[in-house]
């Protein structure tokens, strides 16, 4: 039949629109790396956990419940195994002491993890290629129920597990301690149990 | 007699349903041979593909907004709004784009081809193929069997990024979840294997609801009728045999 | 231009006869439709085929083109017996047939130059200039080479004819088959189309088939006739020879009054018996 102009490049146009669709849908979903969005603007800041839980990249960085940045990459640290952070900051928010710390929580009861930025007091502010050192890594239930049932079978003070106060605020000796990841000088009422452990990096 | 009835139309459903099997065959044989006329191909996939594009977006973006709506709500109830990408994803991906897309393609696309080729075979155009020692089955059904199974994975992928958008719209922008956490747990939740799926759904569903269309177009009776009629049929039989293959896909991919 | 009388009565040499039907049975979904049907088409002749309405004048030619098959006798086109036919001989039988639709049967998505180039350009690797001039030559040879352009929504019912029998010569078959030419068409359409028929015999000695139910239009032209009813050929012979018949089906036929052996009223039990019963109700 004649060649019909229009109808050629209106079939082009299609089938390239759907490839353009499926290469979306097969690249940019599946967490293969592969991101599409440009790098905003901000300074990078670190900072290492020992649990970082379900953190995924992209999460937001927040600080007094405001997001002030998100989640760049994940890595582990070689020499501590340790996971390393990158977070990058809005550059309107450059004044956050240096001394703050970062702990990874939850959003609502299932939701993800994000990370959460306690200010600290010192005069001197994040800046690029900072590292946060005071850390709490993320809540895991399982280590916390472990834990749990083995202060219960150790029947004692919490001086059995390695590491001691929990963050959550818990009174009393022999209360289960979250301690999945070392203390921080964020939670105030944690001293009680005794022997808060800070650990620096 | 209703057992007589009921074995008569059990019986004619069989005999439609074997017929439709040889036919299929014979298309499938035809198709190789018609490659050798692109042309015909490239027209076909305009037809049911780039004509049925705004309806599936439209309905992508609307699908998308409602899964927001939804995922929304529901999530709410336990404070995981920020999940909203891995459940609009994954609704789109492995179920509603690929089911949806199909069902529409059968309406639009669908009746399109069945009536197009049974007015071929009530205006003796088909008979008259066979006379000049043209096969109707390599001129007028395999391009538009191929053209139809080539839009549909094309039309499905569409559909589910715009239905994406339509989620992000509603849940980002007028919900408030945050942008960040929604790209994010649904990059890192949804994997190759959810997407696989959703593409070989769509390449089984288009080989079928283009199969069907031409299927009853061939064996259509020759009047005003009967070519209602069988686009009628077209339309039923395809999104039965969708959503049915849907359950078969599904389970044999858990 | 009818031959001779005498021509009919002798039996023809075999190199003559393009199409044979010999004794051909057929049925449909237990409709019998034909029950010893024998015919023959000669060389260079055109050939009548007519009777009443419904009567499988269009299956006997799909017999002919090899769509369909008999039940029993067999049909041989150029000598071959076409059920025998391997579909790729079958194919190559079709290629030197052309066959004129009742509608014309024209593809509606080409254009009238495209319609009668199909052929060309399915069958053979014709330069694009070479099918250009056949086309338009075999267009012209109908009258219609400056509707080229047109589609076929746009042609009226005698020109989509005509265009398909461009259609149908374009290939340079041996036989043409006319499957119900005159139907639907005004007089001066139809005349034009006598003349056609008229034309592609006498100037290109194409065999022709002609199959209609316009009897008078018919004997202008024909030179063998046949008449088929009651599943097989009640009178044939030149034109003449048929009116000479003294079968009252026939002479019903030809002079088409509208009782005889072809009853008037359908099947229907006793008129005043109906009447009265509906009346006592």
């Amino acid at each position: 039949m004649r060649p019909n102009r229009t109808l050629e490049i209106g079939t082009g146009l299609f089938v390239l629109l759907g490839l353009v669709a499926l290469f979306f849908l097969t690249t940019q979903l599946p967490n293969s790396g592969l991101k599409l969005s440009g790098t905003k603007p901000g300074y990078d800041v670190t900072a290492e956990f020992d649990d970082i839980g379900d953190l995924k990249v992209g999460a937001p960085v927040t600080l007094a419940g405001v997001t002030i940045g998100e989640v760049t990459g994940i890595h582990i640290d070689k020499q501590n195994y340790e996971a390393l952070v990158t977070m990058r900051i809005e550059p309107k928010y450059n004044d956050i002491p240096d001394d703050s710390d970062a702990s990874i929580d939850t959003q609502g009861l299932l939701g993800g993890k994000y990370v959460g930025i306690g200010p600290g007091g010192s005069e001197t502010y994040l800046k690029q290629g900072s590292r946060i050192t005071l850390t709490q890594g993320a809540i895991v239930l399982e280590k916390l129920v472990n834990k749990l049932f083995a202060n219960f079978a150790g029947g004692g003070s919490g001086s059995s597990s390695s590491s001691a106060s929990s963050s959550a605020g818990s009174s009393g000796g022999s209360g289960a301690a979250p301690g999945t990841g070392r203390a921080t000088g964020h939670s105030d009422s944690a001293s009680a149990a005794g022997g808060s452990s800070t650990r620096t990096h | 007699m209703s057992v007589a009835v009921a074995d008569g139309a059990l019986l004619r459903a069989l005999r439609r349903f074997g017929a439709t099997g040889i036919f299929l065959v014979q298309l499938l044989a035809q198709c190789v041979p018609a490659c050798a006329r692109p042309r015909l191909i490239v027209h076909q996939i305009y037809n049911a593909g780039a004509r049925s594009l705004i309806i599936v977006m439209l309905s992508g973006v609307f699908t998308g907004m409602v899964l927001g709506l939804q995922g929304y709500s529901l999530l709410q109830r336990f404070g995981s709004e920020d999940a909203l990408g891995i459940a609009a994803a994954v609704g789109l991906l492995k179920e509603l784009g690929p089911v949806l897309t199909a069902l529409l393609f059968a309406g639009r696309a669908g009746t399109a081809l069945t009536s197009e080729i049974g007015l071929m075979r009530a205006t003796d155009q088909l008979t008259a193929m066979e006379v000049m020692a043209v096969d109707p089955l390599r001129y007028v059904a395999a391009p538009r069997f191929l053209g139809g199974f080539i839009a549909m994975p094309l039309l499905t992928a569409v559909f589910d990024v715009v239905g994406l958008y339509g989620a992000q719209l509603v849940g980002v922008q007028m919900m408030g979840v945050d942008r960040g956490s929604f790209w994010s747990q649904m990059q890192s939740s949804v994997g190759f294997a959810d997407v696989k799926e959703g593409i070989v759904k769509s390449l089984v569903f288009g080989v079928t609801c283009s199969l069907i269309a031409v299927f009853e177009g061939y064996h259509s009776e020759p009047t005003a009728e009967g070519v209602g009629l069988a686009t009628t049929r077209t339309v039923v039989a395809s999104s039965v045999l969708v959503l049915l293959l849907d359950y078969v896909l599904t389970a044999f991919f858990l | 231009m009818a031959l001779s009388e005498s021509a009919h009565t002798a039996p023809a040499p075999a190199a003559d006869i393009l199409v044979d039907v010999r004794d051909v049975h057929y049925a449909i979904g237990g409709r019998r439709i034909f029950s010893g049907l024998s015919l023959t088409a000669r060389r260079g002749r055109i050939t009548a085929v007519m009777g009443p309405s419904g009567i499988g004048k269009t299956t006997l030619l799909r017999l002919i083109t090899a769509q369909s098959y008999a039940d029993r006798g067999e049909v041989l086109v150029w000598g071959h017996e076409v059920s025998r036919l391997a579909r790729r001989e079958v194919y190559g039988l079709r290629r030197r047939i052309g066959m004129l639709f009742q509608n014309g049967a024209l593809l509606t998505d080409l254009d009238v130059f495209e319609n009668v180039a199909f052929p060309l350009r399915q069958h053979t690797d014709l330069t694009e200039e070479l099918i250009r001039e056949l086309v338009l030559i075999k267009l012209q040879a109908v009258g219609l080479r400056g509707a080229a352009e047109l589609m076929p929504a746009e042609l009226s019912g005698g020109m989509a004819r005509r265009v398909a029998l461009a259609r149908a010569i374009v290939m340079d078959p041996e036989l043409l088959i006319y499957d119900e030419p005159f139907v639907g068409l005004d007089p001066i359409a139809l005349g034009v189309i006598l003349r056609l028929v008229q034309r592609m015999n006498q100037a290109l000695g194409i065999t022709s088939i002609v199959v209609s139910h316009d009897v008078n239009e018919l004997a202008t032209i024909a030179d063998d006739s046949y008449l088929i009813a009651e599943g097989r050929v009640i009178a044939q012979g030149s034109p003449q020879q048929l009116r000479d018949s003294d079968s009252s089906m026939v002479r019903q036929f030809l002079s088409g009054s509208p009782d005889g052996p072809v009853p008037f009223h359908y099947p229907a039990p006793d008129y005043f018996e109906q009447l009265l019963a509906e009346d006592a109700s």
